[in-house]
């Protein structure tokens, strides 16, 4: 099977849905000429034309609220958010508006809507181009939330959250887009909404990750390995709804749990995580749960200031040394 | 339209009674005395056309087809209600009728309508998409937003403010600067025209040109109808803020008022068909009352019914 980065893996996803269906249609800043900031859209306006392919002026509120309108009345928008920390200029229409209008109708209505917007931790962008926001919207009944680690489920998700009749914000990492590689089919195929994958087997101490953080679950595992502690790695892939099951079945086999994020500690998805294992697997724990995050302050500029605050490798290693007692 | 704005004001006559007998949870802002552009325009609207109202979102509503039966039992919390009883007073929403939805929040539905205007467009259809809101909504992004990206797409979309001076307890003069908010539309390449929200006439005659350019894809525009707040904000609210004078004036243009004497002096209608028009419509919304009254609630556990549609 052949090889694709992560980048591409969504540059597929897109255009093989648009040409599947035709009230599929993309919007966003910079989209159209340059194919948006990454290149994710690259070679969509050349393909599907500018009446699928809409350049928007700098309006979050605006295009995604219009993503909205045009979801409840037959089409199938997916909008791109430059930024996720631009999420904050479209946050009315995501929070009182797409989250709740099926609700508020007594599901008159579907809301078949994609919001990509991309996380940027680690390129020295400092606090207004490198949030993690996904936790924020998490606490938002009816939204789905998906973040994608491998160009495979960057491709099956994507294509299942276009198809699916509901709101999903999709955060693609921009870190990944073109360091992550793998093996991408080129039939079609969807990785569906709501199930985690087991990305590495182990029986000492389960890794919960997602995102950027699961490749670096996946090195500190080695790490471990070769000191006789053998972690398993679930990566969440969607938070929304986030898939108890093989979270638990893990949890309950290994009794112990480091929890690896890019987003700030307090509040974070690590703490749903954590309560979720309290509630319905404690009996099963044989350590307190530990989670390795981002520290509680916006992201600072300087390199040395970014790489303080960001998790490591070695945290993820000293964390699961403790509970795995070794 | 006589008939169409009086089902409007009977129908929030009776939302108060109900409201006042402790029957309506939450809060009650009644669209009496602003009948005359919901129905003004709705008039020049089909069925499958688009609409989003306001807070104060009724008279949008019921302009546009939504049954004051269960609209009725959707203020009233019941199963039988329009939104399941999801909703209420500020969410009713009628898709059947292409009411995108009343809303909670000054301003948002403005985005929505845009969206809805470009899927008429991308689908290749006639529909026009109307935005409701009132002078207060004009301040925030949303509507400068949405008027940009509509003008800038030539879409299909009609802003209608309406314009009662009143933010709350705000007066429009502490707001903004501007006398006329239509001169607005000018910033995006729209016409904006201003009209005599109480006057039916001239609101539908308004709206029927500006409907008819959006229909032939000559693109959106604002229209911006004066119209008083003939009650204070919501049910109950004293409006000690409001000078004396401001609201008898309101009062005084009442557009059903308006709209009965024309008829009457130009012959069109006499006393008694006035009476027989509005008899028929008490009764239709007695039997909406009725209908709401006995319908029952929905059990407790559809609480977490409707958040999400099966993947399919």
């Amino acid at each position: 099977m052949r090889e694709i980065n992560y980048q591409q893996a969504l540059n597929e996803a897109l255009k093989e849905e648009m040409a599947r269906d035709e009230r599929v249609f993309v919007l966003g800043e910079d989209i159209g000429l340059i194919g948006g900031n990454f290149g994710i859209t690259r070679g969509l306006l050349e393909e599907f034309g500018s009446e699928r392919v809409l350049d928007t002026p700098i309006s979050e509120d605006g295009f995604v609220g219009a993503s909205l309108g045009a979801a409840i009345t037959g089409m199938r928008p997916v909008a791109e958010v430059m930024f996720s920390s631009f999420m904050g200029c479209c946050m009315e229409q995501i929070w009182n508006q797409i989250s709740k209008i099926r609700y508020m109708s007594g599901g008159q209505v579907e809301v078949p809507l994609v919001i990509r917007t991309v996380n940027a931790l680690g390129r020295s962008t400092a606090a207004q181009h490198n949030e993690r926001p996904e936790a924020m919207f998490m606490h938002i009944p009816g939204l789905k939330i998906v973040t994608p680690a491998t160009p495979y489920d960057a491709k099956g998700l994507l294509k299942a959250s276009i198809r699916d009749p509901n709101p999903v914000i999709f955060f693609e990492q921009c870190f990944l887009y073109f360091t992550a590689k793998g093996h991408v089919p080129e039939e079609d195929y969807i990785v569906p909404l709501g199930k985690a994958d087991v990305k590495r087997r182990g029986t000492d101490v389960t890794i919960v990750s997602y995102s950027a953080m699961v490749y670096k679950a996946l090195e500190a595992a080695e790490l471990l390995s070769a000191r006789g502690v053998e972690a398993e790695v679930v990566d969440l892939r969607t938070l929304s709804p986030l898939d108890r099951e093989t979270l638990l079945e893990s949890v309950k086999a290994t009794g112990k749990v480091v929890i690896a994020e890019d987003d700030c500690k307090f509040g974070g998805v690590g703490a749903e995580v954590t309560a979720i294992i309290m509630e319905e697997a404690f009996d099963y724990l044989d350590a307190p749960v530990l989670r390795v995050a981002t520290r509680d302050v916006p992201t600072p500029f300087s390199k040395p200031l970014e790489n303080h605050i960001m998790p490591t490798v070695d945290d993820i290693v000293a964390a699961c040394g403790k509970v795995a007692g070794a | 339209m006589l008939r169409s704005m009086l089902r409007i004001r009977r129908f929030e006559e009776k939302a108060i009674e109900v409201f006042s007998e402790g029957l309506m949870g939450g809060v009650l802002h009644t669209y009496i005395g602003e009948e005359a552009v919901a129905v003004g325009v709705c008039s020049n609207l089909r069925v499958d056309d688009y609409v989003a109202g306001t807070h104060r979102g009724h008279g949008h509503c019921l302009a546009k087809g939504a049954p004051s039966d269960r609209m009725l039992a959707e203020l009233m919390g019941r199963k039988t209600g329009l939104n399941k009883g999801k909703g209420g007073s500020m969410h009713t929403i009628d898709f059947s009728k292409g009411i995108l939805g009343s809303n909670g929040i000054v301003g948002s539905g403005i985005p929505i309508v845009v969206g809805a205007a470009l899927s008429a467009k991308m689908r290749g259809t006639d529909q026009v998409a109307v935005a409701f809101f009132g002078d207060g909504a004009t301040n925030r992004g949303s509507f400068h937003e949405g008027l940009n990206l509509a003008a800038l797409w030539d879409l299909p979309a009609i802003f209608v403010c309406e314009d009662n001076k009143w933010a709350i307890s705000v007066p429009k003069r502490r707001s903004t600067k501007l006398e006329d908010l239509s001169v607005r539309a000018s910033s995006y390449g729209m016409p904006g025209v201003s009209v005599d929200g109480s006057d039916i006439l001239a609101v539908h005659q308004a709206a029927a040109a500006v409907v008819a350019r959006a229909r032939r894809g000559e693109g959106p525009t604002l229209l911006v109808c004066d119209t008083p707040r003939a009650r204070g904000h919501e049910e109950g609210d004293p409006q000690d803020y409001r000078p004396k004078d401001d609201l008898e004036a309101a009062k005084r243009r009442d557009p059903i008022e308006g709209l009965k004497t024309y008829m009457l002096g130009a012959g069109m209608l006499t006393g008694d068909e006035f009476e027989a028009v509005d008899k028929a419509i008490v009764q239709e919304i007695m039997e909406a009352e009725r209908f709401a009254r006995q319908s029952p609630f929905p059990r407790p556990e559809e609480a977490l019914d409707d958040l999400f549609a099966e993947v399919h």
